[in-house]
């Protein structure tokens, strides 16, 4: 079953569950130097290479939204495209109706995604392994249906979707558009992930992890099961609300094509890529879903399908743990060497 | 100075300023933006060959094919063509990236047939922004004729609107108490037509349709929505499905022996794929307006446009699917672009690739129907806007009527 | 009174396609303990091997039977070459390589055979049965079909050693080695039936839907939901979870005034999860029991 797996997933990794919450992030020095080769990418390349940039960060937000519920409280949706959407239309509602600054749409993005979350994770609440996947897959199926509705056709714009305008730096930065969007999708990245860290090693987030290594133990220990799995499920569609909204102000359209199940799949992916439950990898899953299929169509037009499926399945064979098998291989060399 | 010696020096005068004028437009006429040079020309194009739309890759890949064989003939005006093309999977933010990396990266001299409604709305500000031609859009929307708010966004095909303004003028005409029944795509397509048809219907819309019934692209068998539509009493069936859908809903429609007026979009009338596998029995007798020739149409096996496509698609596109109208759409459009390059000469700036390609007269691709031409002009960017209305007969379309323009139907 | 038996007619018709579906999801279910999301593009490219045997000229059945084999065997040999390196990896992973196994065979097959849409035969016919212009005898064959299929499985699931086998091998796999089950031949065994299953799933539908590589998109969509309704460790439940999904469907989409037309999957899924929530295994499905 699904949640067993992603027990496993976990169960499976080399380190100890002593150090658990060590094995989410990073060491400080690693960070750093991530941080740095962030800070600096966009000073090296084309205006849209930093574009790309900025999409890997928002969905690497996304993916870690992912983690969060996933490796958190184990449970596990395939329908993280419909939180992205509800984000991604609030801001740009918001945006384009009300005049709102760019930046304050996204808190509201936040706000509307944990009241979705929130209510979606309390049936969830029922539902294990399958039949949770099956039900917040029959979620991202449904939402570019609920985006066309003809009611919501005056704020959506119905199948035609959403123009939004692009912000400008502030202050008169001398940095183009798509610098200033990347740093300040950036920022909002690291803040989104440090909250999420520190959330995931504090008592709420040892919480979490006893549920989902044995929901009917935690209850025995007198952790409140079902106020903390609907609570991560809120958290978890407000995170990906977030970075729904920053995706709209991106790519300056909202469009129900936009958010079909191919996103969400796309997502789960990333998530797989990256390590099921390691935070750090959100951003090497990101990558993979942004970069992989331009590989994928560059070895062969007519069968980019084919090239990206075969991929795919040489990385979960080589590292059927994804990014997180890597970093740990490089950890234990390090580790030897220094020993 | 005699007058005479006056003459003489006004002439000498006016010969140098003609020299003049003549090498400095001689020089003049060689220029270019970015994408162009004396060599070659960079054409961008963006294609879903993945994902759910993934039928219309074939049209990227036949655009590939023309432009080799373009090559092979020596290129145009001397210069090959460099046809990029790149993978948006139908999604909008993936459009938005593969856009700006043909023009920033690849630095294409401008997009051409590039697919999709949502997809291509998606960089249209972006495009429009950095005076980039988004140059014969592979939609049928009626925004893309819009030149005063979108100098550089273009269309080709002729707009669902237009043929949903004649299908309905055609209904008032033959059947004026008529009760319609109208099938629809769910998406930016069917609403186009929907719109079309209430700008005739108006206020008599109520009156006018029985019933409407709308799918998703996601529903594995449409039966149920004719069975309902059947139900309606409708003796007018307009059908504005894709080609899977339009398959079922004809042979639906016959094996509940309903046998109403059909109109069928002609996104949907390609006879190999989908009158044939509908049955050509259940087909007898549907109508619609159409603009490309078919090449599965035994009609045309003898005509010189279709002979010149299928030497090319022998050659080039060896083992393709012909009865696949993806093919002649796509050897059209690349004719069009080929034209309008060769007007340019030697001016391939993008602002002159606009200015060339609202200055297309009476151009009449080899895969487009007889008496159907391409014209353009500054405040006119739809290049096709005639039809022809048809009705399927003993295995192929008949013409009937004149050609119509939307200009007579407004 | 005749609009209502007209829609659940007519919803019986298409469920008939779901019903297809789902059983073949639930038995690599029972196999394997997992959904397999490539499941309705292996139908598809089974399919199409049957299309391509009979447009070579083989006789309809000559070329059912073949591609039954054929689909067993490739059912073996994806589980061989695919999943058997990844059975001791994380089960989310092994989804991920479902998913890549999905956009394998769609592309592969629209590259072979284009993406235009194929007619296919009908052993049937399709002419109205019994004069009811809702249900064609093709949709009453598939309808015999189906419960043909599910009365073997059931028979050897029930009632055949390499039937318990199997289960056990699914259920609990290291007891069932522990009794001295060959647990892995059981998951060939159990990848190969369900890949037959699904080519027969695959040339029922093909005649009601047409054939192309994108054709089981949405059939995937409401298999999965009928095989949750009806609970996934159930094959007949998969096979009523099909049924009532298609007629929930129609009402919906002629009862529910204003939206019901345009959110007619939306609704009916809603209505899924809901009776999910009741009842957490599905209808038919067997309640698990955790363990501390």
């Amino acid at each position: 079953m699904m949640v067993d797996a992603s027990r496993k997933a976990i169960s499976d990794a080399p380190p100890s569950d002593a150090d658990a919450a060590r094995t989410m992030r990073l060491g400080t020095g690693t960070s750093l130097v991530i941080l740095l080769l962030l800070l600096v990418a966009p000073l090296l390349v084309k205006n849209f290479i930093v574009f790309q940039l900025t999409t890997v960060l928002i969905y690497g937000i996304a993916i870690l939204a992912l983690n969060i519920l996933t490796g958190g409280s184990g449970q596990f949706s395939l329908g993280q495209s419909a939180f992205y959407a509800l984000g991604a239309y609030t801001s740009a509602i918001l945006i384009e109706h009300a005049g709102v600054n760019y930046a304050l749409t996204l808190p509201i993005s936040g706000i509307v995604c944990f009241a979705a979350g929130f209510l979606f994770g309390l049936p969830a609440l029922r539902l294990s392994g399958v039949y949770l996947a099956l039900a917040t897959f029959a979620l991202a199926v449904a939402t570019p249906q609920l985006l066309k509705l003809g009611a919501l056709e005056p704020w959506t714009g119905g199948v035609q979707g959403l123009v939004v305008d692009k912000p400008d730096a502030p202050f008169g930065l001398p940095v183009s558009q798509d610098a200033w969007l990347y740093y300040f999708t950036l920022a909002i990245a690291v803040a989104i992930y440090i909250a999420s860290v520190n959330l995931l090693s504090s008592r709420s987030g040892r919480a979490m992890m006893a549920i989902r290594d044995n929901e009917i133990a935690a209850s025995a220990m007198g952790i409140n099961v079902a106020l903390y799995k609907t609570l991560t499920f809120g958290v978890s569609a407000a995170i990906t609300g977030i970075a729904g909204g920053l995706g709209a102000i991106a790519v300056q359209f909202v469009a129900p094509d936009s958010f079909t199940i191919q996103l969400a799949i796309a997502l789960f992916l990333g998530m797989v890529v990256g390590g099921v439950g390691w935070l750090p990898g959100s951003l090497v899953g990101a990558a993979f879903i942004v970069f992989i299929p331009n590989v994928a169509e560059s070895i062969s037009k007519g069968l980019s399908g084919a090239v990206f499926g075969v991929l795919l399945l040489v990385v979960i064979f080589l590292v059927p743990d994804g990014a997180r098998q890597v970093a740990q291989a490089c950890r234990s060399v390090i580790g030897r060497r220094k020993g | 100075m005699s007058v005479r010696q006056r003459l003489r020096i006004a002439v000498l005068v006016a010969a140098a300023v003609a020299v003049a004028a003549a090498s400095g437009s001689a020089l003049a006429r060689k220029a270019y933006d970015t994408g162009a040079t004396d060599t070659e020309i960079r054409i961008g194009n963006i294609m879903p060959y993945s994902g759910p739309a993934s039928a219309y890759g074939v049209i990227g890949k036949t655009e590939a094919a023309y432009f080799r064989m373009i090559n092979d003939k020596g290129g145009i005006n001397g210069r090959k063509i460099n046809f990029i093309s790149y993978d948006d999977g139908y999604s909008p933010p993936k459009t938005v990236e593969q856009a700006r990396k043909l023009v920033e990266s690849d630095e294409v001299l401008l997009i051409f047939n590039a697919l999709g409604t949502a997809t291509q709305t998606a960089v249209q500000k972006y495009l429009n922004g950095r005076n980039v031609p988004q140059l014969f859009v592979a939609s049928g929307a009626s925004k893309w004729n819009d030149p005063k708010q979108f100098p550089w966004t273009m269309g080709w095909q002729p707009s669902y609107r237009i043929e949903a303004r004649i299908f309905a003028t055609y209904i008032l005409k033959t059947r004026p108490d008529a009760r319609v029944a109208l099938f629809y795509a769910n998406d930016d397509f069917g609403k186009d037509y929907v719109n079309g048809l209430k700008d005739i219907f108006g206020d008599r819309w109520p009156k006018i349709v029985a019933a409407e019934e709308s799918y998703e692209n996601s529903e594995p068998s449409i039966d149920s929505h004719i069975v309902k539509l059947k139900d309606s009493g409708a003796d007018v069936l307009v059908n504005i499905s894709t080609p899977k859908f339009a398959a079922q809903a004809i042979k639906k429609a016959a094996e509940i022996g309903w046998k109403p007026m059909h109109l069928l979009t002609n996104v949907s009338i390609s006879i190999g794929a989908v009158m044939k596998p509908a049955g050509l029995e259940a087909s007898e007798g549907v109508l619609s307006a159409g603009y490309l020739k078919d090449a599965s149409d035994p009609q045309w096996a003898d005509d010189e446009g279709m002979k010149a496509f299928m030497a090319f698609a022998d050659k080039y596109m060896p083992g393709a699917n012909i009865s696949d109208t993806h093919l002649a759409y796509g050897f059209a459009a690349s004719q069009t672009m080929e034209q309008v390059l060769r007007q340019c000469g030697d001016d391939l700036t993008r602002a002159n690739i606009m200015k060339q390609a609202a200055r297309l007269n009476d151009f009449a691709p080899s895969t487009l129907m007889p008496g159907i031409k391409i014209n353009t002009s500054a405040a006119d960017f739809a290049p096709i806007e005639q039809l022809r209305m048809m009705q399927f007969k003993n295995g192929r379309w008949v013409f009937f009527g004149d050609t119509l323009a939307a200009g007579a139907i407004d | 009174m005749e609009l209502l038996s007209n829609q659940i007619l007519a919803g019986i018709a298409t469920g008939a396609i779901y019903a297809c579906m789902a059983l073949a999801l639930v038995m690599i279910y029972q196999a394997i303990g997992q959904l397999n999301f490539a499941q309705g593009e292996m139908a598809m490219f089974s399919t199409f091997m049957a299309w391509q045997m009979i447009h070579w000229g083989a006789p309809y059945w000559a070329a059912f039977v073949l591609t039954l084999m054929l689909s067993f065997a490739g059912g073996v040999v994806i589980e061989r070459l695919l999943f058997r390196p990844l059975a001791k990896a994380p089960i989310l992973t092994n989804l991920a390589g479902f998913l890549a196994l999905f956009a394998i065979i769609n592309s592969v097959a629209g590259l072979i055979w284009d993406f235009t849409i194929k007619p296919f035969p009908s052993p049937f016919g399709s002419s109205p049965f019994l004069g009811s212009r809702l249900v064609s005898t093709h949709q009453a064959g598939m309808i015999g079909v189906i419960l043909l299929v599910l009365a073997v499985l059931f028979v050897f699931l029930r009632f055949t050693r390499m039937g318990l086998a199997m289960r056990a091998a699914a259920a609990q796999p290291e007891s069932a080695r522990l009794v001295g089950i060959d647990t892995n031949r059981m998951i060939a065994l159990g990848w190969g039936m369900a890949a037959a299953v699904g080519a027969v799933a695959g040339m029922l539908i093909a005649p009601v839907v047409f054939l192309d590589p994108n054709m089981m998109g949405g059939v995937l969509i409401y298999g999965f939901a009928a095989a949750v309704l009806g609970g996934l460790s159930s094959p007949p439940g998969a096979v009523v979870g099909g049924f009532l999904v298609g007629i929930i469907e129609n009402l919906v989409g002629t009862y529910v005034s204003g939206v019901g037309n345009e959110l007619k999957l939306p609704i009916a899924l809603a209505l899924i999860v809901i009776v999910l929530v009741v009842k957490p295994s599905g209808l038919f499905g067997r309640q698990e029991i955790k363990r501390v």
